[in-house]
């Protein structure tokens, strides 16, 4: 079976709505079909990646800690939206690091976020196979 | 006399914050809470129509704050942050409430 590109499009805020953690269980059990998986963070999707999160107060389960381990799955590509950020007065250093190991390069810790413009993730929307949309 | 308005939708997605900000009048209060945090914080996109309305009080809730990660150093001047026992007493002491969902 070929490999297939596949893209998440992340577009709401975490906790007040489900969509954020249910993206998020779908990617981990992608995970196990070895695709070709990139997440795309755009619109109110931003925030879920934000530094910092402590729902202790609100009875929510913290599923932010989750986003650090994708590495470990092979999903290395997580693109984040600048204009997004902008629009939202963050940047990306309000974001958390997010890591994975490369295998081609010595196993060397490279940073799995990347920002982009609005015109260059809808040029690599279009390169998909598939769209998943959260 | 006085009326709580309550918004719970983030004003990046939905209108709700600025219809509220539309229709609140003088004296009344503004409770931003679960999504709608987002709208208490300087330098974004909505930050100047909410420093627009004039003789409103601003509240927006802790836990939902602290759940997405935003301190308090990050919201615009003049916001109050309260708990859930202040949103249950804010309700009580207004005349009325309208909630923006």
């Amino acid at each position: 079976m070929s490999v297939k590109k596949f893209m998440y499009i992340n577009r709401k805020a975490p906790y007040g709505t489900i969509y954020a953690l249910e993206s998020l269980e779908v990617v981990l059990i992608g995970a196990a079909f070895d695709q070709d998986v990139s997440l795309a963070f755009i619109g109110d999707g931003v925030y879920q990646l934000t530094k910092g999160q402590n729902t202790e107060a609100i009875g929510q389960k913290n599923f932010s800690p989750t986003y650090s381990a994708l590495g470990d799955y092979d999903v290395n590509k997580i693109y984040v939206e600048k204009e997004s950020l902008e629009e939202r007065g963050l940047s990306v250093e309000d974001l958390m690091p997010l890591t994975y190991e490369d295998e081609d390069d010595d196993w060397a810790e490279k940073d799995s976020i990347r920002l982009l413009s609005r015109a260059e993730l809808a040029d690599i929307m279009e390169e998909q196979d598939i769209l998943f949309s959260f | 006399m006085s009326t709580l308005h309550t918004v719970n939708k983030s004003p990046f997605e939905k209108r709700s914050l600025e219809s509220c900000l539309g229709y609140v009048k003088a004296g009344s209060s503004v409770l931003l809470y679960e999504d709608a945090v987002y709208g208490a914080i300087k330098g974004t996109a909505i930050a100047a129509k909410m420093s627009a309305a004039a003789d409103v009080k601003f509240f927006v809730m802790g836990p939902d704050l602290k759940a997405r990660g935003v301190s308090e150093d990050k919201l615009l001047d003049g916001i109050e942050v309260v708990d859930y026992a202040a949103f249950v007493k804010m309700a009580a002491e207004n005349d009325r409430v309208q909630a923006w969902v």
